[in-house]
């Protein structure tokens, strides 16, 4: 009996024992689950196999990047919807950092107006579900937004209408070349122009306008090159046939209502981000900008914003992935991401519920699980060296 | 007015400088106090004069708050058309639940701030027994709402919808993945390799994957995973997964509440000579849990906002509701006034949340004193 009691009251040989009773528990769980997998399988005459994978799919996706139509395969019909994810995650990350930023900013300003403005906008946003937002933008572009027939017009070029925004389309035309040419030209410039002024001003302390001269490089060398080789773009402007527009670049309501809902949720979330960054910096740093005599925007772009940054950026990160994990609530207005694409018809017509959402969770898992290991290099490499 | 002299050291305080007291002053200061400023105020104004007066139009004054269908509405007047939610505001907010037995929601509904007093609120008095009431409330809930026993009449899950759903969903998952969530953060922590392990997997799986996706496991795939013939409740499936979802979240927040306590205390403890479970119970806890709150809040509200995904797999929340309401070819077309309905709840109630978690923060922070 002592052994026993030994045993348990070392700590080294508890642990183990803690442990091997924790794996055990597991193994048995886990061997549970399989063999009640099985036994239900068997009862209803199904396999595990991703063969379904190749067959024709047999449905319509309204919205593709790459070629699709009904003949593909689930697989291709995946990845259909995947990059539809991407495309409406990328527009939605956009806007909401566009917006959030601002927002951010203007809540930290000294205009007592503006300021709540910004705050009731933050309250209102981000205290109301997402998946209400989604369904509150899809409302008004199908409800409220008239007909293509009496479309809204921007300028007789971009029209808003419920069948959903239609933009110009640039057609590239012969002579294109030489306007990337030129902008590749300006790039490399620009790269090394700055590592140029960065050693001149290590040397000898004498400051360039580095972000206005390459600026200007970057935009007004091709656009001379534009000129030079004769105007090459052309517009493709939609036009009315029939019951709806034709040609230019065409934004499905669903994309559209996914968009704005998730960059304005999202948005709210980034102000507070950011203004918790600028705030995070101490009085001190602003103060002592200051009394050396450096400019307002100065202070901004040298002290504070270079610190702010570490304390924005991982959670800036999230938010992004929450966004793209967000979008998959898409399925509830019918736009066709991954979730709606595998893990919705897919799922339906093969009845493969297992395999389509094993996949569709490893996706979205790989995709979070890398951004958060990229983070922690980011976050490790910025660190404070503390002592 | 002959001048005054004043001796050295005795001159009377000088009144501020007219332009810096006073709503003037207020006014220079805060709106006004460069071009940039008064442009961005003079944008403010008119933003705000376009919003209210927008909004006030059409949420009040030509709105329409009774009538048979939509185009009933549009022929009194073109604003908002409320009908479609005072004509079926039962459904909001009980769902199918029966109407003669909507006054246990109601019991239930009121009872529940009785029984969260003492634990939002320790400074209420007679907590005490206030406390026995709340360790009681759970079964008194589950028997009002359910019925089945003491001759209430047994109501099937079913019915339930509208913001009862929303509301027991919240709950229950809040309630739940609180427990859970400090076991995993402390999992996490854990010397113990296996145990740290488990606990990183399932926190990070569950991060990793959208909500949807695991209720879409809850409603289609989980009985799979069951022994052949079990079938339980979906409402109770999807508070399981709300549960473990919501729990992961909250074992981040604590384990960076954890973290951010000075080693320090680690060591005193240990030098008193306190084991794991006395040192957990109280040194890291105490203390990681009050840095944590507002992250904790914040899960919470997130928790509460995601309910309504159920409408997905066709539980019938107030979204649910009001997409049925918006099939019916008399209200077709009303989704703003719908889903803004919706949306004024849930503000109501998550800004609340948000609210006692800044009034709780300020009193459980002891550095001011």
């Amino acid at each position: 009996m002592t052994f026993f009691s030994n045993i348990w009251r070392n700590e080294k040989s508890r642990e183990i024992i803690v442990q091997i009773i924790v794996l055990f528990f597991l193994g048995w769980f886990i061997s549970w689950l399989v063999m009640n997998v099985n036994a239900n399988f068997e009862a209803l005459g199904k396999d595990i196999s991703f063969e379904f994978l190749f067959i024709p799919a047999g449905y319509d996706i309204n919205q593709y990047l790459i070629d699709y139509d009904s003949r593909d395969s689930h697989l291709r019909a995946g990845i259909v919807g995947l990059l539809n994810t991407g495309l409406v995650a990328f527009f939605g990350i956009i806007l909401a950092t566009l917006l959030g930023i601002a927002l951010g900013i203007i809540r930290l300003s000294k205009n007592w107006l503006a300021s709540k403005i910004a705050y009731w906008y933050v309250e209102f946003t981000r205290n109301v579900p997402i998946l209400l937002h989604i369904l509150l933008w899809h409302g008004i572009i199908i409800n409220t937004l008239p007909h293509p027939r009496k479309a809204i017009s921007l300028g007789e070029v971009t029209f808003l209408s419920n069948r959903g925004f239609y933009i110009p389309k640039p057609l590239a035309e012969s002579g294109i070349e030489l306007v990337y040419l030129f902008l590749v030209v300006a790039i490399i410039f620009s790269i090394l122009f700055a590592k140029y002024c960065k050693k001149k001003q290590d040397l000898t302390g004498i400051q360039y306008p580095v972000f206005w001269i390459n600026f200007s490089v970057i935009f007004f060398l091709p656009l001379i090159a534009f000129f030079l080789s004769g105007m090459p773009v052309s517009l493709e402007i939609p036009a009315l046939k029939g019951f709806n527009f034709r040609g230019g670049m065409h934004m499905s309501p669903e994309l559209a209502a996914l968009t704005f809902a998730l960059g304005i949720y999202t948005a709210a979330f980034i102000a507070e981000i950011v203004r918790a960054g600028i705030l995070a910096i101490d009085n001190g740093q602003r103060e002592a900008a200051e009394s050396i005599g450096l400019k307002p925007s100065k202070v901004m772009n040298l002290v504070i914003l270079p610190q702010a940054r570490r304390v924005i950026i991982p959670p800036l990160t999230s938010q992004y992935l929450n966004l793209t994990k967000n979008s998959s609530l898409a399925i509830a207005i019918g736009y066709m991401d991954l979730v709606a694409t595998l893990g919705g018809i897919s799922l339906n017509q093969t009845g493969r519920e297992m395999e389509t959402m094993l996949i569709v969770m490893l996706i979205y898992l790989s995709v979070s699980l890398s951004i958060s290991a990229l983070m922690n290099w980011y976050n490790s490499k910025v660190k404070l060296v503390g002592r | 007015m002959s001048e005054k002299t004043y001796r050295p050291g005795n001159y009377p305080d000088l009144p501020p400088p007219p332009g810096t007291v006073g709503v003037y002053g207020w006014i220079r200061q805060n709106l006004f106090s460069s071009i940039s400023n008064s442009l961005l105020t003079i944008i403010s104004v008119l933003l705000l004069y376009y919003l209210i007066d927008g909004i006030i139009g059409w949420f009040f004054l030509d709105a329409v708050f009774d009538a048979d269908s939509k185009i009933a509405c549009r022929k009194i007047n073109d604003g908002a058309c409320w009908a479609v939610i005072t004509r079926r505001v039962g459904q909001f907010v009980y769902g199918f639940y029966p109407e003669a037995e909507r006054w246990r929601i109601d019991i239930t509904f009121l009872t529940m701030f009785v029984a969260f007093a003492p634990l939002l609120y320790p400074d209420i008095p007679k907590r005490k027994w206030l406390l026995y009431f709340s360790v009681f409330y759970p079964f008194f809930a589950f028997v009002l709402i359910m019925g089945g026993y003491f001759g209430l009449q047994k109501i099937e899950y079913s019915l339930f919808g509208g913001f009862m759903l929303t509301v027991i969903l919240g709950v229950c998952g809040i309630v739940c993945s609180l427990p859970l969530g400090i076991l995993l953060a402390l999992g996490r922590q854990s010397n113990l390799t296996v145990v740290r392990t488990l606990s990183v997997c399932f926190i990070e799986f569950m991060r990793g994957v959208p909500l949807i996706t695991l209720l879409f496991v809850a409603s289609s795939m989980l009985n799979y995973f069951l022994p052949p013939g079990t079938n339980f409740s979906i409402l109770v499936r999807v508070i399981i997964m709300f549960t473990f979802f919501s729990a992961a979240y909250i074992a981040e927040v604590i384990r960076g509440g954890i973290q951010a306590i000075p080693k320090g205390q680690y060591e005193a403890a240990d030098a008193l000579g306190m084991s794991y479970w006395q040192k957990t119970r109280f040194i890291t806890l105490p203390q990681a849990l009050k840095i944590s709150i507002p992250g904790i809040v914040n899960t919470f509200i997130g928790l509460y906002k995601d309910t309504t995904l159920v409408v997905v797999i066709g539980l019938l929340d107030p979204l649910g509701i009001g997409r049925a309401a918006l099939a019916d070819t008399k209200w077709n077309g009303l989704s703003t006034e719908t889903y803004l309905f919706v949306a004024l709840f849930f503000f109501v109630s998550c800004f609340a949340m948000s609210r006692y978690s800044l009034w709780l923060e300020n009193k459980l922070n002891t550095d001011k004193k």
